[in-house]
């Protein structure tokens, strides 16, 4: 089948019911999508599919088939980072940063649709995202800054 | 020779933090030391030999040079790129830029010439781990000696090269500079690459905490963009050429034996390797669901008739299989006579304090890659001991140490969580038998379960007090919680402290805080509870009691910020406060919580003050303490393992609950730069305050004295 993954087209032989996560890391690797639970609870492995924020450890790959896939690298253009790296990366938040690719595709989701989202919109569409490294208020300060004012 | 790099200081691990036997391998060192420089270290120091020459011809090896050099530390390349060499590893404390910020200040270096090695055995000096807030004090007080020590030597070589006096001259940016005629050297240029054999000195002058120019500043975290664009490698997300992922077969529950196995159907999977060692079981193959497949065909009977005790009566099996107290460093404080101090009481209060076990979770799971080479293993893995896990290695695979070499990439934390080798030996097993490299990335099940957990237990206090606000007597029992902040901060004439370690049914082991997290809840209720038995407010019996300045300015420093006196409080609202000392660093917290009609407990808010020397950090200062205040709040309100008949019955995230972004109060931190104080760690102590500050608001707000962590597993009271 074939893959849509950050505008690249990839032609993979994979078992039907694999998950895009594990095709994502081990077949393409791709692998600033995280493994933290594998049953849809921690957000480490959120990707955008067709804009919409997604846990791709348990999407079966055959679901996406001609979707439009975009991973954390998918976020960088031609050298230049997405507004909300950027903002992540002033705001400085993360400690161990393995909840990061998740946490950045989910706020990236989040301003598309909402480009001034409220401090409880920002909760309600994080919630799904673990940091056990737990510094909640500073990653929801990224966001604010990424947000338009 | 001693490892004179121990620097002693006064909040040791206790014995429970220690790794089970801490290794050396310095024997080693000063043998290739005196092989490569013949005369051993008689080396005459003149100026000019400052720099070995003998190490020209072979690779800097830093790991080689004995660690009273500032060669074993620290490395100054002709380009001027200074490799910081040290054997703690980044687990998401940032101390890979707080100890760069420390090097860059007393070695008057760039921030951005900077390399740390952190954690690889191959480079740099023994160091028994990374864990009880030891990063700071003791590795920022080496490296900074180290790099003092180097920064003179090379204004000294400069001197001597521009036939001048040393303290004409000035160190700045990677170069000495002569300000009488701006002629300016690099450091590159003095060292051209050659190691930096001089003893670190005592005498090396460094900067004072308050003329900081690098260090004590928001520098953002080393690597910040790899990290949110993807690109960063953990473990997990290594790979090598021909690589096989490996899978484990668990036993279905604790201590179940294996009866009968059969791998043929396993074996028969093409490009499947099965490896049956005594009760190791595992296979790998070359892609992760082939070795699931390959695991799965395997048929094993098992004995599980082993009894386990359960959630359920876990406190009483606790007690009741408890041992003699702990000695030595983990004995308790004994003075006093504690029934003279209940007979002059004018309240006695006796209570018991239940503590459930908990699970790190790290949000990356347990990982590692290992290869054999030419009889060499290395295993890069996330441990906060790669040394420990050389040994580990060492041991299983009867191999010298020098044979075995551990990397440590920057992992995806640990909490104290991540101190053994599991994935390691088994990824080294299997890639012994493969012949290729294997990597191990455990499930959230596995790290649930084969992990270890913040050890569970009880803790019964009995006290006395009088009106006046004097604790009379003080007894305290904890029963296997471990030893780490067991003894009081107040002023008690009759006390008697005990930890006895119980026969754990669970793995358990370090943690944030470790055992404070367990003895500062329990001590910090009961110390709210008398307060109320003799109408006395609870900071106020706190002040009066407390036997420490640097505590009582925390205390005054949260209690002023949260408007202890001074904000009204509201119908079904409750403060509560709660402080203690750990690791060198000083905590305070105040918690406000508000319990509804129909006894749901909301946390709204809580303030905390924090103090641990001269920050070097203050925004990662910042997201240290508040990410300790948020994995306290798990523990506080509703992390607690679940176990019977052996096994973890919530051993998922969807069943485990840990802290989310719509759990967080409103978080006001305050932190107390002490300048005059050496920097201590902060990883821990931050955790301490949060759970019983909770519970004496709960107290205060409706009169329930709670007395078990997790405080509100299912979110209401009773
Ligand atoms: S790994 Fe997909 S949600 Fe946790
Ligand atoms: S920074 Fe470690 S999990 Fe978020």
């Amino acid at each position: 089948m074939v893959l849509d993954v950050n505008g690249v087209k990839h032609e993979v032989t994979v078992d039907p019911d694999v998950e895009l996560l594990s095709v994502l890391r081990n077949e393409l690797d791709l692998t600033g999508s995280k493994y933290g639970c594998g049953e849809g609870a921690c957000g480490a492995c959120t990707v955008l599919i067709n804009g919409s924020p997604s846990r791709s450890c348990i999407t079966p790959v055959t679901s996406v088939a001609g979707k439009e896939i975009i991973t954390v690298e998918g976020l960088e253009k031609n050298g230049k980072l997405h507004a909300v790296q950027e903002a992540f990366l002033t705001t400085d938040p993360f400690q161990c940063s393995y909840c990061a690719s998740g946490m950045i595709m989910s706020a990236v989701a989040l301003l598309k649709n909402n480009p001034a989202p409220t401090e409880d919109a920002i909760i309600k569409a994080l919630n799904g995202n673990i940091c056990r490294c737990g510094t909640y208020p500073n990653i929801v300060k990224a966001i604010q800054l990424a947000s338009k004012p | 020779m001693q490892h004179s790099t121990n620097l002693p200081h006064p909040f040791e691990p206790t014995q429970d933090e220690l790794p089970p036997k801490p290794g050396h391998h310095f024997e080693l060192d000063r043998r290739k030391f005196f092989k490569l420089f013949g005369g051993g270290l008689a080396v005459a120091f003149v100026l000019h030999d400052l720099f070995s020459f003998a190490g020209e011809t072979l690779p800097p090896e830093p790991s080689s040079i004995p660690t009273s050099q500032v060669g074993a530390w620290i490395h100054i390349g002709e380009d001027g790129t200074v490799s910081v060499y040290t054997g703690k590893v980044e687990v998401g404390q940032n101390i890979r830029t707080s100890l760069s910020q420390i090097v860059s200040e007393e070695l008057k270096v760039p921030i951005s010439s900077i390399k740390m090695i952190m954690g690889d055995t191959h480079l740099v000096p023994y160091d028994a781990g990374t864990f009880g807030s030891r990063s700071t004090p003791q590795m920022g007080t080496q490296l900074r000696k180290a790099a003092a020590t180097a920064r003179e030597a090379l204004v000294q070589m400069a001197a001597k090269n521009w036939n001048t006096a040393a303290k004409t001259l000035q160190a700045e940016k990677g170069t000495v500079i002569d300000p009488a005629n701006n002629k300016k050297i690099g450091y590159g240029e003095l060292t051209k690459g050659h190691q930096l054999l001089l003893p670190i000195s005592d005498q090396a002058s460094m900067t004072a905490a308050a003329d900081w120019k690098v260090a004590g500043k928001s520098v953002r975290k080393i690597n910040g963009r790899s990290f949110i664009t993807g690109k960063h490698e953990y473990v997990s997300d290594m790979k090598l050429p021909g690589m096989l992922h490996g899978k484990v077969l668990r036993q279905p529950s604790y201590e179940a034996k294996l009866l009968e196995v059969d791998v043929s159907k396993a074996k028969a999977i093409p490009g499947v390797i099965v490896v049956h060692d005594g009760d190791f079981i595992g296979v790998a193959a070359p892609d992760v669901r082939t070795a699931g497949k390959a695991l799965q065909a395997i048929k094993a009977k098992w004995d599980e008739s082993t009894q386990h005790p359960s959630t359920a009566n876990i406190f009483e099996y606790l007690v009741k299989n408890a041992t003699a107290a702990a000695s030595g460093r983990n004995a308790g404080n004994t003075k006093g006579s504690v029934q003279q101090g209940l007979t002059i009481a004018d309240f006695t209060h006796a209570k018991t304090y239940n503590i459930n076990y908990i699970a790190h979770v790290p949000l990356e799971p347990r990982a590692a890659l290992a290869q054999w080479k030419d009889g060499k293993l290395t295993v890069w893995t996330g441990t906060q001991r790669p040394f420990g896990v050389q040994q580990d290695l060492a041991e299983v695979f009867k191999l010298p140490k020098e044979k075995v070499r551990v990397i440590m990439p920057d992992t995806g934390s640990g909490y104290g969580g991540k101190h053994s080798g599991e994935a390691a030996v088994e990824a080294a097993r299997l890639a012994q038998e493969a012949k290729k490299p294997v990597k191990m990335v455990w499930t959230r099940e596995e790290e649930f379960t084969w992990a270890y957990f913040r050890p569970g237990g009880v803790i019964e206090v009995n006290s006395g007090v009088t009106n006046d606000g004097t604790i009379t007597a003080w007894k305290f029992t904890n029963y296997n919680s471990g030893s780490a902040g067991l003894n009081t901060q107040y002023k008690i004439t009759h006390q008697q402290i005990a930890h006895l370690p119980s026969d754990s049914p669970l793995k358990q082991g370090s943690y944030r805080g470790l055992a404070s997290t367990a003895n500062v809840f329990a001590r910090e209720c009961h110390i709210t509870d008398l307060a109320r038995l003799i109408k006395m407010d609870q900071l106020h019996f706190r002040l009066k009691n407390s036997n420490d300045e640097r505590l009582t300015a925390v205390l005054e420093t949260a209690a002023k910020a949260f408007g202890w006196n001074s904000s009204a409080k509201s119908a079904g609202h409750g403060f509560g406060i709660a402080g203690g000392f750990e690791k060198g660093g000083y905590v305070a917290t105040c918690a406000e919580v508000i319990v509804n009609s129909d006894k749901e407990v909301k946390v709204v808010r809580v303030t905390q003050a924090f103090e641990c020397g001269a920050i070097v950090n203050p925004l990662h200062l910042e997201n240290q303490v508040m990410g300790s205040i948020v994995q306290g709040l798990g523990g506080a309100l509703f992390e607690a393992i679940d176990f019977a008949d052996g096994k973890i019955r919530n051993s998922g995230l969807s069943a485990y609950r840990v802290p989310r972004f719509s759990d967080i109060p409103k978080i006001e931190i305050v932190t107390i730069d002490r300048k005059d104080l050496p920097s201590a760690g902060a990883g821990e102590a931050a955790i301490i305050g949060i759970a019983p500050a909770i519970r004496n608001a709960i107290l205060d707000a409706t009169g329930i004295a709670l007395t078990t962590l997790p405080l509100l597993p299912n979110g209401v009271l009773g």
